[in-house]
C-alpha cells in the first residue's frame, strides 16, 4: 500500500503519479490522505490499480476513469466519475450533483444518496444508488443502467434515450418522454448483477423499470408541449 | 376606369411593402403550411456592420512602409503561452473552426486536416468526437468539449494539441444543437451512443459545470487529466463579449475564441441565427478590452471568427486586437461548398447557389455536408485539401501585403490606429474614427 498525503504534496504530484501506472504495475494499491475536499482527484486514470481516498472529494473525483478501482470514504462532490470509461468509482457517503455525468462504462456505486442530475447523459456507465436520488436524473440518458434503490425526485429520465432505469422506491415525476415499462427477465438479470456488485441489499424483484417512450425520438411540432 | 369626361383614371403604382416582403410572406406561407419554424445551416445572412465597413490608412510620409518582395512581414502565432506546457505554434494566424464529423462528411473532415497542415495551421473537432482519418491528416487538432459529449474520451483528449471548451457559438449563443435523423449513419449513431436515425439533440449547457467558478475547477480536471500540456481555449459566442472574456480568463483559460453572428452552424432555427448575437465587427473591442484590463492581452491570446473571408478580414481582426482568426465557411467554400457546377441540382433542391444552407438534411450535391456514400463519394478529400492550402496562403499574402503597407513587420503589430471606418455604426463598433475624421461615436470632442 502506497501512502499519499494531500496536505503536503499537490494534486499535480499526486495525479501524475497515479498516472504514471502502467497496466502491469506493481504498485497496486494506493490510499490518499487528507483529500478535504479537494478538486480533480484521481482523475484520467488508466490501470488496473486499486485508490482509496481517506475523506469527502470536491469536484470531479474519479473523472474521466479507466480501468482503475477508486474508493472514496466520504462524501462526493460534483461530477463524481464524470465521463468515466472503465472500471469502479464508489463512494461510502453522499454524491452532489451530476454524479456519472456522460459516463461511457464502468461502474458508479453510491451508498449514500445522489443529488440532481445523477446520470445525467450517461452514455454506457452502470450507475447504482443505495439511498434516494435528486430531481432531473437521467436527463437525456443515452444508454447505460441507473439503479436507485430508494426513491427519485422530480422529472426522472426527461428527455431519455435507451438508458434503463431502476427504482425500487417511489418517483416524484417522470420527465417528458420517460414512462415506466415492462419488467422482462432480461432486466431481472441486468439488476441482479449490479445489485450484487455494489454490495446493495435489495431484491430485483422490488424495482420498477423506466424507460423512453420514444415519441420524442423525431421532431414533430404536436410534441413541442413536451419541450 | 374613366371618369366622368371619359377620361382614363391614373392608377397608383403596385407598391411592394418594406415590412411585408415577398421572402417574409413566402416565410409566413412556410410556417402556415407546415406548423414548424425553418431549420437550416449557416450565420446570419442579413447586413450588419463588418469588416466591410473599416479601410486601412496604409502608409506615406508619416509612416514608412515595407517593400513588398524584399522585406519580411511575420506571420507566426504561438498559442497556449499562458499555463499549456507545450503551446501551439502555426505558421498562419487563420485557423479552421470546429466543425463536426456528422454535420461532415469524413473525406471532407480529412480534407480540413490535410489543407490545414499544408498551411502550417491547425484545424477542429466537433460535436460527435475525433475521427482517426482527422488525426491523421492533421498536425495540429484543437478538440472540442462540448456540451453533449458525443465521443468524449481520455484517450482522443491526449491525443489533441489543445482543448477547446465551447460555451456558445456566433450563431446561436444559448442555443444547443440538432443533427437530424437523415444524417445519422452507422457510424455516426456509434460515435454518439446513440440508435441510427434518431435526431441527436446537442444540450445548450454543460451537464456537468454551471458558471465561472464551475468552469474554473472543470479547466483544472482537464488539466491534470492531460498533465498541463495542452493549451485550453474557451470558445463563446458573441453576447456580452466584455464579461464573457473576463470570466474565461478568470477561469483560466490559455485562448479564448470569440465567434460572432455570422459565424456558422450545421444547423439551427433561422429566426436564432438572424436575430440572436452580435456582429464580429462588435465584438472585437469589448473582448480586447477586458484583456487589457486584466493585464492579459497577448498573454491570452484571443481568437476571432464569424465572417472572415479575405485577408484584408484577417487583418483588420488582428488591427483591432486579434492574435489569430478561425474560418469555418469560408473554408467550405474553399472545399467546393456552394459551387456554381451543382447549379442544377441546387435548383431540384429549390435553391441556387451561394444561397444552399440546408445542410442538415444530408443532400449536399458537393457531397461535404453529408453522410450519403454516393453523395460523399463526389468530393476528393487530396482536391479538397489542396485548394483549402491554396486559399489559406491567399489569406495570409494578403494580410501580410496590407501589414507592409502600414509598415509592419509582423501581422501582429497591426493597431486600431491603422484603421478608419466607413461609417457611424462600424466607427462606434470598431472605436476607430470615422474617416476623415478623428471621432468616433463615444469619444469626447464632437
Amino acid at each position: 500500500m502506497q501512502t499519499f498525503d494531500l496536505e503536503s504534496h499537490s494534486l499535480r504530484e499526486l495525479n501524475s503519479i497515479l498516472h504514471a501506472q502502467k497496466d502491469d504495475t506493481n504498485q497496486t494499491s494506493w490510499e490518499v490522505i487528507n483529500a478535504r475536499g479537494s478538486h480533480a482527484i484521481a482523475v484520467g486514470l488508466d490501470a488496473p490499480i486499486e485508490v482509496t481516498i481517506k475523506g469527502s472529494t470536491g469536484y470531479y473525483c474519479g473523472g474521466m476513469n479507466k480501468q482503475a478501482t477508486i474508493n472514496v470514504h466520504g462524501s462526493a462532490g460534483p461530477g463524481v466519475a464524470e465521463n468515466m470509461m472503465s472500471g469502479t468509482v464508489v463512494i461510502e457517503g453522499d454524491a452532489s450533483q451530476y454524479a456519472g455525468a456522460t459516463g461511457h462504462g464502468g461502474l458508479l456505486v453510491i451508498k449514500g444518496n445522489a443529488s440532481s442530475r445523477c446520470g445525467i447523459s450517461m452514455k454506457g456507465i452502470d450507475i447504482v444508488v443505495h439511498g434516494n436520488i435528486g430531481h432531473m436524473s437521467a436527463f437525456m440518458a443515452q444508454s447505460g443502467n441507473l439503479v436507485v434503490c430508494g426513491d427519485a425526485g422530480d422529472a426522472l429520465g426527461d428527455s431519455l434515450y435507451e438508458a434503463r432505469l431502476f427504482v425500487r422506491g417511489s418517483v416524484k415525476s417522470l420527465g417528458a418522454d420517460c414512462i415506466e415499462k415492462e419488467m422482462r427477465p432480461e432486466h431481472l438479470e441486468i439488476l441482479n448483477d449490479l445489485l450484487m456488485r455494489s454490495g446493495a441489499d435489495a431484491k430485483p424483484e422490488e424495482f420498477k423499470r423506466y424507460g423512453s417512450a420514444r415519441q420524442l425520438y423525431n421532431f414533430d411540432v404536436d410534441n413541442a408541449a413536451a419541450y | 376606369m374613366k371618369d366622368i369626361n371619359d377620361t382614363p383614371i391614373p392608377r397608383t403604382d403596385p407598391i411592394q411593402s418594406a415590412t411585408f416582403t415577398n421572402p417574409i410572406n413566402a416565410e409566413i406561407r412556410r410556417a402556415a403550411a407546415t406548423g414548424i419554424y425553418d431549420i437550416r445551416g449557416g450565420g446570419a445572412k442579413r447586413r450588419v456592420p463588418h469588416f466591410d465597413d473599416l479601410l486601412f490608412l496604409g502608409a506615406s510620409i508619416s509612416r514608412y512602409p515595407l517593400e513588398g518582395y524584399r522585406e519580411k512581414c511575420e506571420t507566426k502565432v504561438t498559442l497556449g503561452t499562458r499555463f499549456a506546457k507545450k503551446p501551439i505554434e502555426l505558421e498562419t494566424p487563420v485557423t479552421i473552426a470546429g466543425m463536426s464529423f456528422g454535420a461532415l462528411s469524413g473525406p471532407a473532415k480529412e480534407a480540413l486536416g490535410r489543407g490545414a497542415s499544408a498551411a502550417g495551421t491547425s484545424t477542429t473537432t466537433g460535436d460527435g468526437g475525433m475521427t482517426p482519418e482527422e488525426r491523421g491528416h492533421s498536425d495540429k487538432l484543437v478538440y472540442q468539449y462540448l456540451p453533449s459529449r458525443y465521443g468524449m474520451n481520455p484517450d482522443d483528449l491526449r491525443k489533441a494539441d489543445a482543448i477547446e471548451i465551447v460555451i456558445g457559438q456566433g450563431a446561436k449563443p444559448g442555443g444547443g444543437g440538432m443533427l437530424l435523423g437523415q444524417k445519422i449513419s452507422d457510424r455516426v449513431a456509434e460515435m454518439r451512443n446513440l440508435p441510427k436515425g434518431i435526431d441527436q439533440r446537442s444540450a445548450c449547457r454543460h451537464p456537468d459545470w454551471t458558471g465561472p467558478d464551475d468552469l474554473e475547477i472543470k479547466i483544472l480536471e482537464l488539466r491534470e487529466i492531460t498533465g498541463w500540456e495542452k493549451p485550453i481555449y474557451v470558445k463563446i459566442g458573441g453576447t456580452r463579449p466584455y464579461f464573457d472574456t473576463t470570466l474565461a480568463i478568470k477561469a483560466g483559460a490559455d485562448v479564448v475564441v470569440l465567434d460572432g453572428m455570422q459565424g456558422g452552424t450545421a444547423a439551427t432555427q433561422d429566426v436564432f441565427i438572424e436575430h440572436v448575437g452580435l456582429p464580429t465587427l462588435a465584438c472585437i473591442r469589448p473582448a480586447v478590452q477586458a484583456l487589457q484590463d486584466l493585464g492579459m492581452h497577448r498573454e491570452v491570446q484571443l481568437i476571432v471568427s464569424g465572417g472572415i473571408r479575405s485577408g484584408a478580414d484577417v487583418a483588420k481582426a488582428m488591427a483591432l486586437g486579434a492574435d489569430a482568426v478561425a474560418i469555418g465557411t469560408a473554408a467550405l467554400i474553399a472545399l467546393g461548398d456552394n459551387d456554381p457546377k451543382w447549379e442544377s441540382e441546387y435548383q431540384k433542391l429549390g435553391t441556387t447557389t451561394g444561397a444552399y444552407d440546408d445542410w442538415h438534411e444530408g443532400q449536399d450535391p458537393a457531397g461535404i455536408t453529408t453522410q450519403d456514400p454516393e453523395l460523399m463519394a463526389r468530393f476528393d478529400p487530396v482536391e479538397g485539401g489542396r485548394k483549402l492550402k491554396n486559399y489559406l496562403k491567399v489569406l495570409t499574402l494578403e494580410a501580410q501585403t496590407i501589414a507592409r503597407a502600414c509598415g509592419k513587420n509582423h501581422l501582429h503589430n497591426l493597431e486600431p490606429e491603422d484603421l478608419c471606418a466607413l461609417t457611424m455604426e462600424a466607427a462606434a463598433m470598431a472605436r476607430v474614427p470615422l474617416a476623415g475624421t478623428e471621432w468616433y461615436p463615444g469619444k469626447a470632442g464632437f
